[in-house]
């Protein structure tokens, strides 16, 4: 474990209006004084836990700014570390020369996620906690930070225990009757154990079928804006864009044909290309385009398919309907503003999700993103039910159910309790460890792939 | 004036059932050794039920027997009336337990006892123990002096032993025998905490003054099943026993007399075990109950005392008599010998490594309820591990830790040194995760090759256990090889089993799978069956039918087993890793676990803890 104390500005960078730089580790409230002069004269590490003073930041005496300082003690903190919050003046040039005095004065910067990891490792949190925060700060829309803050208050966890319960009381009936053959106690009926095991298969049946569209929440859809040259494509993708442009992220390394964004289409995250033509070319380069971009077209998780209203069908917007056939897709008639000359009737065959818009004017917007929601499953999506997060919970969900599944398979074949315990057992110890409390290897391995812990 | 008496490799404090293994065990590996009673004629006594076996227990028998110990022979020898419980429930959860005769197992093993080569029976009260170079020197109450290089305390009830009837309490050991009054003090002086713990048992009351006519009859199974492996013709069973209810009007004469309980008055400080309670305390624990099931079993065959299973009591004896004459069959009852609690003294097992060998104490072991457990079985498990530990430390050699995944008696003795013991430690079938790989009808397949390392198993038997392994072997192929031909005589066995009809060949083990068919339903058809050890058709069935459930089984075991390879420092200050909780820091330095799966045990250390010393494991590579 670091022993190094380590300091970060936790707060959005931005013109907020208040920064706040925390500091934690064994050295924080050494570290803070040498930066904060108290007004009244008394020293951090003189203060007790839970405490607040008023100072001054200086830097190698030069005065930077007025700021509170809150005090934490160990293990009484977020981290479970010594802790000290500086809160400036807000603003990035004020908050970074706070940060940088800290660092100068002894701390040195904390990686991303690295307060939770601490939190992590020194007991405060569990690993569904610190996955949960992680996540938070790496939401990309406001689903999927919600979703995040659910998990992070337990929903998933509360959830998860409500199904776990009813086996372990099930487990311990079993138990009680086979270890006290002799008290009579009630007997477990095949009925008692059936509704136990169908109650729990559909709960955690709604949690996996949840999970998918969960993903789309959170890591969003590859999704292939495409259409003929002049359908509107880039007028689509500034529409899609538009409202917030604030969390859209670049992602760089994409070729000249194709070009990526990841936007916010109500709660699902679309990570959209724009494509080349699918065209026949004799051209080397376009045809390399064309290749490049049927392939992508295959792979994808959604198509935004464009088409003119205004225009006939021609063999382009054939070859597009054809790829269509094999992926989730929306047909998006632009131009509706425009005289009709379109064969609609022939797109809804292969395609049945339609939507008209007047991109240029922005109408049909609404439509659009209820026709993504319904394809990503996400309409109908409550993060207040609990959402897994990622792969080893989806794993572990998967596994008990298919235990319980047997458990349920074995009483139907006429197997004994005992066998029907073991899978009930077995389910439990899944859940145990989703919800972490249960340690396994392959809780730490995920530790170590998500804390970069050094070995 | 203390004469020196001689010296011995190990010495048994106690000749109850943890005793007895002990001293055996170490005699028969070899060591010198003395096994001392308070009183010659309580040796092996059986002051509670007059039963060995039980749920959980009957593993432990069974186990204790494959391992080359003395309680299931001894109890097949002994036996009444046999029964294989929850038959219905599943093969994990088969336990034997034998009405047993009590005087006669008691005469039995004292004088196996007293045959034994390498073995001193003698009746001394061991009232000092000290340290010495070469161990430990015990001083009787006669002052005989022995020089010991080490001890077994298996002291049982009698340290400190104190009955409480009603009002009426007195220092005894159980049976009117006396206590160890003297020993518990110099223990307390050598450093061991002791604290007191309590149990109890319930009436002998006199046969002839008990109305069996209405009585539900209980019989043995036919044929009864030995213990012991080794048990070749068990006879018939001997006795019936008889079960009888508690009412309302039971309940009321608890419920107007409950101030009169030591326990509910506050004079006894001991505690009582959750899983066998005394009748007053399932009253009050459970209220809303309204009778309570008991069993009147004979204390043996040539005795008139019946015991009362299920009536344990610490009430006045007039109250006791009260309450149990509104029991049907139980109206004119006669009290032979009056319920009654004790309280004694035992000591914290976090202090024992799982060798059973104190911590700070190199040479002392404990065994019985003396480590805070509770019942015959679980003693004499302890026992053996003790015995065949201080043995083989005496004779050099590396000592034994049982594991969970291979015994009862590892888990047994894992649950005891890993999470203490806050009352009377009872073997139940949960406290195995592991319970369809630890089968009461596969003990020597998990045991008996280890017996016969550690040497308690003789050449001549570990040759027949490789024999039937052999046997099993070739079962297994044979049903793998059998084909049976779709016929009528097939087909309505079948269907008399309700399960589906064949209309191709099908293989005997496919057959054999079905839930609904065995081995008898099958004899018929199955014309080519060798004649085998009975046993030896119920392993392969079990195994068969139940392949998939213990295969995972196994891969739980297996993930078990990667957390306990991975080992602990023995000497390591836990608050050096700061990430851990204070309570877990406090638990782990005072257990000092030997790896993670048995950290992961540790009741306060939660699985954060483990996780953040799973991660400085591989830190500090």
């Amino acid at each position: 474990m670091s022993e190094k104390t380590v300091a970060a500005i936790s707060t959005a960078q931005g013109e907020g209006g208040i920064g706040v730089i925390r500091i934690s580790g064994d050295d924080a409230l050494e570290i803070a004084d040498r930066i904060f002069k108290n007004v009244n004269g008394r020293k951090i590490t003189e203060m007790k836990g839970y405490t607040a003073a008023f100072g001054k930041i200086c830097n190698n005496g030069e005065e930077i700014d007025e700021a509170v300082a809150l005090v934490f003690r160990a293990p009484n903190s977020y981290t479970g570390e010594d802790v000290v919050e500086l809160s400036c003046h807000g603003g990035v040039f004020i908050t970074k020369q706070v940060l940088r005095a800290v660092l100068s004065a002894g701390a040195v910067p904390a990686q991303a996620g690295e307060f939770t990891k601490r939190a992590f490792l020194n007991g405060k949190i569990d690993l569904t906690e610190a996955e949960a925060v992680i996540d938070i700060i790496s939401a990309k829309s406001t689903s999927a930070a919600r979703a995040a803050l659910f998990a992070k208050e337990g929903v998933l966890r509360k959830k998860i225990n409500s199904v776990k319960d009813d086996l372990l009381s099930l487990a311990a009936h079993l138990s009680a009757w086979a270890d006290y053959p002799e008290e009579d106690i009630a007997e477990v009926t095949d009925d008692m154990i059936f509704d136990t095991c169908n109650k729990a298969i559909t709960a955690l049946e709604k949690l996996l079928s949840n999970y998918d569209s969960g993903q789309a929440v959170k890591q969003g859809i590859d999704t292939v804006i495409a259409g003929k040259p002049n359908v509107g494509k880039s007028t689509l993708m500034n529409l899609l864009s538009g409202c917030e442009r604030s969390i859209v992220t670049d992602i760089p390394g994409t070729t000249r044909d194709i070009v990526e964004d990841t936007v916010v289409v109500g709660d699902v995250i679309l990570r959209l290309s724009d494509t080349a033509g699918l065209r026949e070319t004799d051209d080397t380069v376009e045809k390399i385009g064309v290749d490049r971009a049927r392939k992508r077209l295959e792979e994808c998780g959604l198509l935004l398919a464009v088409f003119d209203n205004s225009r006939e069908l021609d063999s382009e917007d054939i070859e597009l309907l054809k790829s269509a056939k094999n992926v989730p897709a929306v047909a998006i008639i632009n131009k509706t503003d425009l005289k009709q000359k379109l064969d609609i009737n022939y797109i809804s065959n292969i395609i049945s999700n339609i939507v008209y818009i007047a991109a240029k004017s922005g109408e049909g917007h609404e439509e659009l993103v209820k026709a993504v929601e319904k394809i990503a499953g996400t309409e109908n999506l409550n993060p207040s039910e609990g959402i897994l997060s990622n792969e080893r919970q989806r794993l572990a969900v998967s596994n008990a159910l298919s235990s319980i599944k047997e458990a349920r398979d074995a009483l139907s074949l006429g197997m004994t309790f005992d066998a029907v315990t073991v899978s009930l057992e077995d389910a439990i110890s899944q859940l145990l460890e989703l919800t972490g409390e249960k340690a396994s290897d392959e809780i730490i391995d995920r530790v170590f792939h998500n804390f970069c812990v050094g070995k | 004036m203390k004469y020196f008496a001689g010296n011995y490799d190990v010495a048994v404090i106690g000749a109850g059932h943890a005793g007895i293994e002990a001293a055996l065990a170490s005699a028969r590996l070899g060591c010198k050794t003395a096994i001392f009673t308070i009183n010659m004629d309580a040796v092996g006594n059986c002051p509670c039920n007059p039963s060995i076996g039980g749920t959980a227990k009957g593993h432990l028998v069974r186990e204790i027997d494959a391992l080359g110990g003395e309680m299931g022979k001894t109890a097949d020898e002994c036996f009444l009336q046999s029964r294989m419980l929850n038959r219905g429930k599943g093969p994990a959860v088969h336990s034997l337990r034998a009405q047993i005769d009590r005087r006669k197992y008691s005469d039995t093993m004292k004088h196996k006892l007293e045959l034994q080569p390498n073995l001193e029976l003698r009746q001394a009260e061991i009232v000092d123990i000290e340290k010495s170079d070469g161990g430990y020197l015990l001083t009787t109450k006669m002052l005989a002096v022995y020089e010991c290089k080490t001890v077994i305390i298996a002291t049982g009830t009698y340290l400190g032993g104190k009955i409480f009837v009603g009002e009426i309490s007195y220092e005894s050991g159980p049976d009117g025998i006396f206590p160890a009054t003297e020993l518990g003090k110099s223990l307390k002086k050598l450093g061991l905490p002791l604290r007191r713990f309590k149990t109890g048992t319930p009436a002998r009351v006199l046969k002839s003054s008990i109305d069996f006519s209405d009585l539900e009859v209980q019989h043995g199974d036919e044929p009864p099943q030995p213990f012991s492996y080794e048990t070749e013709n068990l006879g018939e069973n001997k006795v019936d026993c008889h079960i009888s209810w508690t009412n309302d009007a039971t309940k009321q004469v608890i419920l107007e007399n409950i101030h009169r309980s030591p326990l509910y008055a506050g004079k006894i400080e001991g505690v009582g075990p959750r899983y066998c309670p005394s009748f007053e305390d399932k009253i009050m624990r459970f209220k809303d109950k309204p009778r309570h099931q008991l069993f009147i079993e004979p204390c043996g065959l040539n005795t008139e005392e019946m015991y009362l299973q299920g009536m344990s009591s610490s009430l006045p004896e007039e109250v006791q008599l009260k309450f149990y004459h509104t029991i049907k069959g139980l109206e004119h009852c006669v009290i032979m010998r009056p319920a009654y609690a004790i309280e004694y003294d035992c000591v914290d097992p976090l202090e024992m490594n799982a060798t059973l060998e104190f911590k700070s104490f190199p040479g002392l072991y404990g065994a019985g309820q003396f480590n805070g457990s509770s019942g015959y079985e679980e003693a004499a498990a302890q026992g053996l591990v003790a015995g065949i530990n201080a043995a083989l430390s005496v004779l050099g050699r590396e000592q034994v830790v049982f594991t969970r995944d291979k015994s009862y008696i590892g888990t047994l003795i894992d649950d005891l040194v890993t999470k203490g013991a806050n009352e009377p430690y009872r073997m139940m079938t949960s406290r195995s995760e592991y319970r369809l790989v630890l089968r009461q009808d596969n003990a020597d397949e998990r045991l008996t090759p280890l017996g016969h390392e550690i040497g308690l198993i003789s050449d001549e038997r570990y040759e027949k256990f490789l024999k039937k392994q052999e046997q099993k072997k070739e079962e297994i192929k044979r049903l793998k090889s059998t084909v049976i031909s779709p016929c009528d005589a097939v087909n309505n066995i079948l269907v008399s089993r309700e399960t589906s009809e064949i209309t191709t060949g099908v293989r005997l083990i496919d057959l054999l799978k079905r839930p609904q068919l065995d081995y008898e339903a099958l004899k018929d058809v199955d014309t080519d069956r060798p004649c085998l050890d009975p046993n030896i058709f119920e392993q392969v069935e079990i195994e068969i039918k139940y392949e998939g459930y213990i295969q995972k089984q196994l891969k739980q075991v297996e993930q078990m087993r990667k957390l306990e390879e991975k080992l602990l420092p023995k000497s390591f200050d836990y608050r050096e890793i700061k990430g851990l909780r204070l309570e877990a820091q406090e638990k782990l330095n005072k257990i000092k676990p030997l790896n993670i799966g048995q950290a992961s045990r540790i009741s306060g250390v939660s699985p954060a803890d483990i996780s953040v010393l799973l991660i400085w494991l591989a830190q500090n590579k």
